[in-house]
């Protein structure tokens, strides 16, 4: 089983990193975009008996900073 | 007397700090490894310093705030012992959940290193007592990750509290509402992103991170 950690920044929270990805579409032509946040994807193999709680107790414990940022856990077969 | 530096694989301002502590107090620092779980008995000052602990891996200062030896120093705080975390150590402290808020990218995304000058908010900590309120002095910084975030309603709390201790009179990393350095409520611990160690001396171009080791030290031992 593997589980799939998307961490996002919370809304209102600025992203510089969205920002420069942002103004580097539109120097390569890409007009269509109105906003861009980046965040990052964590995969976690788990072993025999780790449940989606265990997953979650991980996340705020370590994984994601939640003054500043949400996450999802998606659990893979 | 007895003052730790803690140290962290990426440390890098460690010895910064334990020269600083040496020329003000005219003691050397115990150096206190990440991994250690307890502090040397009597220690009444605990410095983290800056560096980039974990290659700042995840997020700045998240892998180095969960290690053993954090546990210990959150007691020391918790116990009224000062402690003062500096750039990472701010960022640490930060992530601890000792300090509210989050250190994220700088604005400008680039590593912002320069003199920073600084208002002083709140002159009566031990950390701040031996500068005047309002007065303006100059610190360098030299960080990737310095912007400080927090809601709104958070940076009211401590704008009222008067937890905000530096500010910067230049938008150095888009920094919510200038915040340069903050201090708990209890007011033992500061986390700032200027390097108070690196103007101890004539030779650093000025001494006004002297004094605020010479105010602490003054109160402290």
């Amino acid at each position: 089983m593997k589980a799939r950690v998307t961490i996002t920044l919370k809304n209102g929270v600025l992203d510089p990193q969205g920002k420069a990805i942002h103004h580097a579409l539109e120097g390569l032509g890409f007009s269509g975009v109105e906003d861009v946040r980046a965040g990052k994807v964590i995969e976690l193999d788990l072993a025999e008996g780790a449940s989606e709680d265990d997953v979650d107790a991980m996340c705020r414990k370590l994984l994601a900073n939640t003054v500043i940022e949400n996450y999802a856990i998606e659990m893979v077969d | 007397m007895k003052s730790a530096v803690i140290v962290f694989p990426g440390s890098n301002c460690d010895r910064d700090m334990a020269s600083a502590i040496e020329s003000v107090s005219g003691r050397a620092p115990e150096m206190v490894w990440h991994r250690d779980s307890d502090l040397p008995a009597g220690v009444d000052f605990i410095a983290i310093p800056g560096g980039f602990s974990y290659g700042d891996y995840l997020r700045s200062g998240a892998m180095a705030a969960r290690s053993p030896i954090i546990a210990v120093v959150r007691e020391a705080a918790e116990r009224g012992t000062p402690v003062l975390g500096v750039c990472n150590g701010f960022q640490i402290l930060t992530e601890t959940g000792l300090l509210p808020g989050a250190l994220m990218r700088n604005k400008s995304m680039h590593f912002t290193c320069r003199d920073a000058a600084l208002r002083v908010e709140n002159a009566r900590s031990v950390f701040t007592h031996g500068y005047d309120e309002g007065e303006t002095i100059h610190v360098p910084v030299a960080h990737h990750d310095g912007n400080y975030q927090t809601d709104a309603d958070v940076l009211d709390r401590i704008e009222g509290e008067g937890q905000v201790a530096f500010r910067y009179l230049d938008d150095i990393n888009g920094s919510a509402r200038g915040i340069a350095g903050i201090l708990n409520a209890k007011g033992n611990v500061l986390g700032m992103m200027p390097h108070p160690e690196r103007a101890i001396e004539k030779a650093h171009g000025n001494m006004d991170g002297r004094r605020l080791f010479e105010g602490l030290f003054e109160k402290v031992f």
